[in-house]
């Protein structure tokens, strides 16, 4: 179903980084999974529209209208780390090589 | 001996644009924060945008509305079901490390925009009637999505390898559309018109105001070569980092140039990504990790589809404006405009629209053209000031021009107090009446001038009378001048022509 090949690719896009043995265990447990779910292949679905979501319900929409929000200081809290210059607040992340391999 | 060289190597560059445009909304996309520019880092952020667990995103409807009317006006079929989807990467600029997006059911699809084919100058190329020339390029589809925030990397510490970004999510969730044409280009300039002209129907319909500089429109290209014929696409660069309709122009010339020396060495041209640089005036390559684009788009799950109803389709449909390209084909073949006074005209709407009101209150359209792209385009740029700042309506700019016409002024005197006009306004008619402007065309006044100076002048007169017939602009001067600038110019020529002819 799946093998580990596709096991390294999915956990290199989603950043993780997996030991040997994780690569094997998830492989194994992956490919259950998607073996589970392919029992559904059974049923003919060829007249079905694909289902994106269960609720029926299209078009919510909302008005613009602002609605500044109050709690910034609890979001910019909530990050790892902050700082603070002398043009405003900030979130730190780790360095991002600008203009990579230029 | 002789030979032959071998016939150079024709090449065509097809080029296609991928553009993003900020919807002028207050509020972003699926949350109630401002959209203002250049308010202070992270004060427009709330739990939507950034992303926060147990959030729910839901639709602006003016977003939706803009949208729509943007694809309508690129002549596209409005999907009567679309949805969003997830694309996911990681980078900081993106708290939720998904972008909303639309992917394979966007908003809009199928249409065009018509672009005018100019020289280098940027005037219009016109075929042997007269009319301007004329493209379609394809639109292949237009959809939805929130834009990222800004990553600050602070100049002084990148070369001492600091350790640490700066992140500013004001951006983040700000509403764009992302329109993405077919390789219908062939050169810079086509591009680089095609840009305008998107711009031209988006301020148009209001929906964005596509200023470049603050990034409210900004243009990706993708380009390759292949020899004149050749059928088979070359391999695709995709260029970024243009911030003005020129630089669009100079960074594609450059990379059609770059492509064409690679081939004719036997160079490879490689998949990538370059940066156009301003500095330098080139395209330089900016390495990607291969693989890392596999974006994994999946329906979201947060917010439900759109079902245009084809009763609202019609509503926004009838609030659209003429857009630019059906004012121009009118300017021209109603009105009898060259193609370069309907282009410039045009560009910009309350421009176009001042001219139509004055045409309206009965000016003829050549001189209302001539008028506002003259002498009050000229004060508008002086005075940096838009056309509706101006106290002139369009209605008194008619009525000046009417006097004119039935000479009841000259366009000296027009001229002369124009000056009032734009900072005063007031009906021209009253002006000219109150300060006795009103041209005199009495052919006995008129004589009676010239001979008296005829009488000033005998020196003159017969060095005219000798063969100097040059200074008959010296001797309309000086009647001008005994009648106050106002006789008419032109029966003042015919009559002080045979009275100095003798």
């Amino acid at each position: 179903m799946i093998d580990r090949e596709q096991v390294r690719k999915v956990a290199h896009l989603a950043r993780l980084d997996l030991t040997p043995d994780e690569e094997e265990k998830f492989t194994t447990q992956l490919s259950d999974i998607l073996e589970y779910f392919e029992q559904l292949s059974e049923l003919d679905t060829d007249e079905v529209q694909p289902t994106a979501r269960a609720i029926d319900m299209s078009n919510v929409t909302r008005p613009d209208r602002l609605q500044p929000y109050e709690n910034r200081e609890t979001i910019l809290n909530s990050a790892p780390d902050r700082e603070s210059t002398a043009q405003g607040d900030f979130f730190k992340v780790p360095q991002i090589l600008s203009g990579e391999g230029e | 001996m002789t030979t032959a060289t071998p016939a150079k190597t024709k090449y065509e560059a097809i080029i296609g644009l991928e553009t993003h445009c900020q919807l002028s909304t207050e509020t972003k996309i699926f949350s109630d924060s401002s959209t203002q520019f250049g308010s202070d880092p992270n004060t427009n952020i709330d739990p939507v945008c950034m992303g926060l667990p147990g959030t729910l995103p839901v639709l602006n409807e003016k977003v939706l509305e803009y949208a729509v009317k943007a694809g309508l006006a690129l002549n596209c079929t409005i999907a009567p079901y679309s949805k969003f989807d997830r694309k996911q990467y990681f980078y900081p600029d993106l708290p939720k490390n998904y972008q909303i997006s639309q992917y394979d059911l966007p908003i809009a699809e199928h249409g065009w925009l018509e672009i005018e084919l100019t020289d280098d100058k940027g005037k219009p190329l016109v075929d042997e009637n007269g009319k301007a020339l004329t493209k379609r390029i394809g639109i292949t589809r237009l959809h939805m999505e929130e834009d990222a925030g800004k990553l600050v990397h602070a100049g002084s510490e990148r070369l001492s390898g600091s350790t640490h970004s700066l992140v500013d999510y004001n951006r983040a969730g700000v509403p764009l559309v992302e329109i993405v044409s077919e390789p219908d280009m062939r050169s810079g300039q086509e591009a680089a018109e095609y840009a305008q002209e998107l711009r031209r129907i988006m301020r148009y319909l209001g929906v964005s105001d596509g200023n470049m500089q603050e990034g409210s429109l900004r243009c990706d290209v993708n380009i390759s070569i292949r020899p004149v014929g050749a059928e088979k696409f070359g391999t695709k660069v995709e260029i970024k980092n243009m911030n003005s309709f020129s630089a669009i122009q100079k960074a594609i010339d450059y990379e059609i140039e770059r492509q064409i020396a690679a081939v004719e060495t036997g160079e490879r041209i490689v998949q990538e990504t370059r940066l156009w640089d301003e500095a330098t005036q080139r395209t330089i390559s900016m390495r990607t990790k291969e693989g890392s684009s596999d974006y994994r788009y999946f329906p979201e799950p947060d917010l439900g589809p759109i079902e245009v109803t084809q009763e609202q389709l019609s509503h926004w449909k009838a609030e659209l404006p003429e857009l630019p390209a059906a004012k121009r084909h009118r300017y021209e073949n109603e009105l009898g405009l060259s193609p370069y006074d309907a282009r410039v005209l045009t560009d910009d709407r309350t421009v176009a629209e001042y001219f139509e009101k004055a045409v309206t209150a009965g000016a003829s359209a050549k001189p209302a053209a001539n008028w506002i792209m003259g002498d009050i385009s000229a004060y508008l740029n002086n005075e940096k000031l838009g056309i509706s700042d101006i106290p002139l309506t369009p209605e008194n700019l008619a009525e000046m021009i009417t006097l004119i016409e039935d000479k009841t002024i000259s366009n000296k005197i027009a001229k002369d107090i124009l000056p009032d006009l734009l900072t005063k306004g007031g009906s021209p008619k009253a002006i000219v009446e109150k300060k006795g402007l009103i041209q005199v065309s009495d052919p006995k006044v008129i004589e009676a001038a010239i001979d008296k100076v005829i009488a000033a002048y005998p020196d003159e007169l017969e060095k005219y009378r000798g063969g100097k017939t040059k200074l008959l602009g010296f001797f309309v001067g000086q009647v001008m001048k005994e009648t106050g600038g106002k006789a008419d110019p032109k029966l003042t020529n015919q009559l002080l022509q045979s009275k100095l002819n003798g």
